[in-house]
């Protein structure tokens, strides 16, 4: 038996609980999910919050190797929400948890939105997580918009045959499949570019495999030469030595690049320190790259991006979200996850609004009028005009940008 | 890093201990299982308490495996992860081929277990072959080794099933599907849409199972003989004892607990990732055996439910969370191996031993 | 050609990993435990660095120095505080509060510096040279070439100093070490203090060959270098040299010639089958059993 053990740990844990509430409560941390009871039930909870503000939910990795997308997400959906509520009107509240890219993690963070009490939610910011959770939106019917679950399997059931979508998770950013045909197409209008592709991508990561899935096909019916396929995974994300000095022996002229902005800055620097200079074309994964804190931003000369944001467009919707996102992450710049989220924010505001939502519906009912108003509406904000087929997936054009003297062009 | 090499008088306390601790174990299960289910039909379980349940039966059943393999036969396994995701996938695959044809769930839950552990068990024969010869820390690298490999070939492998069978290829995904087709495994994405039919029914019996299967393994012949080779591997070979196949039992036992977690675990969401299985699973796995009591499987359930459960009640400290758990689990290790704190819970504990016991002689 | 430059990139990787792998085997072979917080050290080496360069302004030695003394600081920190009061303990505790201190200091970083990658200053020389169509670039070289630096200069004080004397004492036998009158917990100290600043060192060339700065920096390098100190034989400091090496040379060719999906599985398989043969390691000693 192990009676010593029990008490040991259970005298610790309440030691180090209560000393950590202690110096969390004196830090600027953001409302604590709050613990239901566990007499109330989801019926009682939809009550509770009657007359108060609408409760938003959502997850996604705020520890581990991928917590850089979810703080990036947290932040800015808690700047929407902010926003949203100091003009009065349509009140949000916000509760945003860790899952760290785990889809068990997701599953529990679900259950700790469930009890707090969600009716709105942001689904997941990454795409195998959310792939876990759609059903159980699905389920307990619950309106979801992901940011950046970009994956088809995060808003159909199928995702092998794109049949079966769930129905009430819906999109803020594109989907994989979407990326990859558009690229295949860009490179066949401009072959100017040049003739042989490389692709290099991150074959254990659903939106790049997925994307690079899709080029593939349609760069074979545009009749596109891909030369050399590289990949890298999670604990060989550094070195790519390889996989340049292969595209270069191949000759390629055009490095296809459907990874996110951080392993994107290494190759581009390796590519330099070699002396490698293809023409590189990312995907909207590699938006960030001109504001990675440190990088030298003339490696990135000349590099043309799909992407429907843009830090530093000079309308004053991006001027203002830009603006209070440094303020607050001490002078970081907003990546697309960030701005996706802030989107995500902004469109259920919008919808609710329109569908004349409060905050004592319960979360079914407003989940019914939320899918509504979606497949029926417009939507502008930092990430374009977006529609959303009945599906959840969102139709919005990526537009080719080329990088000249550390801004973005348009390269149309 | 080598496990200690207990002294024979430790062994057989440990020996008396696991006595005591079977007729426990089994008793905390079947209370845990019957309050949670109580609390469950009374709706007084959260929504985030429900969705441990699975998860918390899963990683007992694979500790109580891997308690075997450190504990009680004293190899250090670093891979027991890799022998997880092989049952984990291989039930993927077997539950989803069979969705067709079989409605029943239940039925087809059990088939997929049992297979996971059968195909996770093989893994462990295999394994086991060049793993057993080598002791220590090297045993232990080349579990870690394995463990590795087994997540690398695992993401390179796609399986797709249509209306005229099975299609398989390696690295490169050639499936060509006909539309309706699906792929049971994709590659780094793993396996997506599974239905999920674990229960945490189903979960408490497979850690009754794993706790039957131990025990009756250690108080077999076999089972001492295990235990022998463990405390002093040169005495038992001289005794007579067959060092490799007493090991090798233990071992692949061991890596079917795995397997059977894992195939539980697979079957409980809808997505399976084979990046979930890594080192870290592994690791994580050894600290609810070592904070739990090498040999000691009542202590590693009680062990695994605390460390599962924690991060969770922490997440209330927010962005703290996880540096908590941290500073939560060193403060664990030096206090529980202090030996201040150790001789006080020895006095402690024997006086409840003598309570206990005095008890119950009355209430004969 | 090719090969060639394969092979000297293979050699510059290998030479980062015979760098954090000389860390992980004194710590072993001196302690004899396996310090998994070890790549966490390495983390904080970069982090420090990076901030020496880019927000004190400081040129590329007194960086590095910099680096050096707060990790070394830190090892020896580590050590006083979680790992020393676990002396007797079974060496799986000690395992496992490494394994705490990771995710404290992996965490830790997170908190303070936030979990945005941040890019690595180009402060060693990015240029390259061609020899007819291979060109290799001066990191590359310079990495190696402090590689070998390093190691010679830790075999000499291994070898020739009275510290490095009392801890090969230790680690033959530390009991006997403790009577011959050598205090074996500033040994112990100094090997973590050795260990942790070449950790900086590491990271300096680490980062100055794939500029990502980010909390879970570590995590993989230390199980590579961690896995080249076991081929080379854990606890032997030309074993680790070796193991580092090669193993940095396989994952590249692996990488080039069979497969990059698969040149992890191919590195551990040679690991396996290489432990098979010499089950102590290329250069590691086959003790033998006390009956």
């Amino acid at each position: 038996m192990k009676n010593g053990f029990v008490k040991k740990a259970l005298a610790v844990l309440t030691a180090a609980v209560m000393t950590a509430a202690l110096t969390a409560c004196g830090g600027a941390a953001p409302a604590p999910a709050a613990q239901t009871s566990a007499e109330a039930g989801p019926a009682a909870e939809a009550a509770e919050s009657a007359g108060g503000a609408i409760k938003i939910g959502g997850s996604g990795p705020l520890t581990g190797g991928a917590a850089v997308y979810g703080q990036a997400v947290k932040l800015a959906a808690e700047i929407a929400v902010e926003e949203i509520n100091a003009k009065g009107g349509l009140q949000f509240e916000l509760n945003f948890q860790d899952d760290a890219h785990d889809p068990e993690k997701a599953v529990t963070s679900y259950g700790v939105l469930k009890d707090w009490g969600m009716q709105v939610s942001l689904a997941t910011v990454t795409s195998a997580p959310g792939a876990a959770v759609s059903q159980m939106y699905k389920d307990d019917n619950i309106f979801g918009i992901t940011p950046s679950g970009s994956s088809l399997a995060v808003i159909y059931q199928d995702p092998d045959n794109a049949a079966n979508p769930y129905g009430n998770v819906f999109q803020m950013c594109f989907t994989d499949p979407n990326q990859g045909v558009a690229s295949a197409d860009y490179f066949a209008g401009h072959p100017d570019l040049g003739s042989k592709i490389a692709v290099i991508y991150k074959n254990d990561d659903n939106y790049s495999s997925g994307i690079f899935a899709k080029f593939k096909a349609q760069a074979e019916t545009n009749g596109l030469e891909i030369v050399y396929e590289g990949t890298f995974d999670d604990s060989n994300a550094s070195d790519f030595s390889v996989q340049l000095t292969k595209a270069q022996a191949a000759e390629a002229d055009i490095v296809y690049l459907p990874i996110y902005y951080d392993p994107a800055s290494l190759i581009l620097t390796q590519a330099n320190q070699m002396g490698y200079a293809p023409t590189f074309f990312g995907t909207d994964g590699m938006d960030g790259i001109l504001t990675l804190e440190g990088f030298d931003t003339s490696f990135a000369e000349g590099v043309y991006l799909l992407t429907p944001f843009s830090a530093d467009a000079d309308d004053d919707l991006t001027k203002n979200f830009v603006e209070s996102y440094k303020a607050r992450k001490g002078g970081e710049v907003p990546n697309q996850f960030a701005a996706d989220a802030y989107d995500c924010v902004y469109a259920i505001a919008q919808a609710c609004e329109a569908a004349g939502v409060t905050a004592d519906m319960s979360a079914s009912d407003i989940c019914d009028a939320l899918v509504k108003q979606f497949t029926s509406m417009t939507f502008a904000g930092l990430t374009g005009q977006s529609t959303w087929a009945e599906s959840g997936e969102v139709s919005k054009s990526p537009k080719a940008v080329v990088i000249k003297d550390g801004v973005y062009v348009s390269a149309d | 890093m080598r496990t200690e090499n207990t002294t024979g008088k430790t062994a057989i306390s440990l020996f008396d201990a696991a006595h005591r601790g079977r007729t426990a174990s089994f008793a905390l299960v079947i209370l845990l299982y019957a309050v949670l289910r109580a609390m469950q039909a009374g709706g007084g379980l959260s929504s985030l308490f429900t969705s441990l349940l699975v998860p918390v039966t899963c990683y007992i059943v694979a500790a109580i495996g891997l308690n075997l393999n450190v504990g009680v036969s004293g190899e250090l396994n670093l891979g027991q992860a890799g022998f997880m995701s092989v049952g984990a996938f291989t039930a993927v695959c077997v539950s989803g081929r069979l969705a067709a044809t079989l409605p029943v769930p239940a039925l087809r839950l059990v088939i997929a277990i049992i297979l996971g552990a059968a195909a996770a068990a093989l893994f462990g024969f295999l394994i086991g072959i060049p793993v057993l010869k080598l002791q220590g820390d090297y045993l232990a690298i080349v579990t870690l080794a394995f463990g590795q490999i087994i997540k690398s070939l695992i993401t390179n492998m796609y399986l797709g099933f249509d209306a005229n069978g099975f299609q398989f290829s390696f690295v490169e995904n050639k499936c060509k599907l006909e539309p309706g087709g699906k792929m049971l495994l994709n590659g780094p994405m793993g396996a997506t849409g599974t239905e999920r039919i674990a229960t945490f029914t189903a979960g408490t019996v497979l850690i009754i199972a794993a706790l039957f299967i131990v025990y009756n393994l250690i108080y077999s012949k076999s089972g001492r003989a295990i235990m022998a080779a463990r405390d002093n591997r040169i005495a038992a070979e001289l005794t007579g004892i067959n060092i490799s196949s007493t090991k090798m039992l233990s071992f692949v036992v061991s890596a079917g607990l795995a397997g059977s977690a894992g195939a539980l675990y697979g079957l409980n969401y809808s997505t399976l990732v084979p990046n979930k299985f890594d080192f870290n699973t592994s690791i994580l796995i050894l600290v609810y055996v070592v904070l739990g009591g090498l040999g000691n499987m009542t202590g590693t359930i009680i062990s695994t439910i605390v460390l599962v459960l924690l991060p969770e009640l922490l997440r209330s400290l927010q962005d703290y969370r996880m540096l908590i758990y941290a500073v939560v689990l060193i403060m664990i290790m030096l206090l529980t191996n202090n030996e201040k704190v150790k001789t006080f819970f020895k006095t402690v504990r024997s006086r409840f031993v003598k309570t206990a016991a005095a008890g119950g002689k009355e209430a004969a | 050609m090719e090969f060639l430059s394969y092979l000297i990139n293979g050699l510059g990787l290998g030479s980062v990993y015979a760098i954090i792998a000389l860390g992980y085997t004194m710590v072993y072979g001196i302690a004899k435990m396996l310090n998994f917080a070890h790549g966490d050290v390495i983390m904080i080496g970069a982090y420090v660095a990076f901030f020496a360069l880019t927000g004190l302004g400081l040129p590329l030695i007194p960086a590095v120095l910099l680096a050096m003394l707060v990790c070394t600081a830190m090892g020896v920190i580590i050590e006083r505080l979680a790992y020393k009061p676990l002396r007797q303990a079974s060496s799986l505790a000690v395992l496992i509060t490494a394994i705490g201190v990771s995710y404290f200091l992996q965490n830790g970083a997170q908190l303070l510096w936030s979990s945005s990658t941040k890019v690595f200053p180009a402060v060693i020389s990015s240029g390259f040279f061609s020899l007819g169509s291979l060109s290799i670039s001066y990191l590359t070289l310079i990495t190696i070439a402090v590689c070998i630096l390093v190691m010679a200069g830790l075999t000499l004080f291994v070898n020739r100093t009275k510290t490095g004397s009392a801890m090969r004492a230790c680690s033959e036998d530390k009991g006997a070490a403790t009577l011959m009158g050598i205090n074996v917990n500033f040994i112990i100290s100094v090997t973590f203090a050795i260990g942790s600043g070449l950790a900086a060192i590491a990271s300096v060339l680490l980062c100055s060959t794939y500029p990502s700065v980010f909390p879970t920096l570590g995590a993989m390098p230390g199980i590579k270098a961690f896995t080249a100190a076991v081929f080379g034989g854990i606890g032997s400091i030309p074993g680790a040299f070796l193991g580092g090496l090669l193993l940095g040379v396989i994952e590249i060719l692996a990488k080039a010639y069979i497969s990059t999906q698969l040149s992890d599985a191919i590195v551990f398989a040679v690991l396996i089958v290489v432990l098979l043969i010499k089950p102590a390691g290329l250069l590691g000693r086959k003790m033998s059993e006390k009956v």
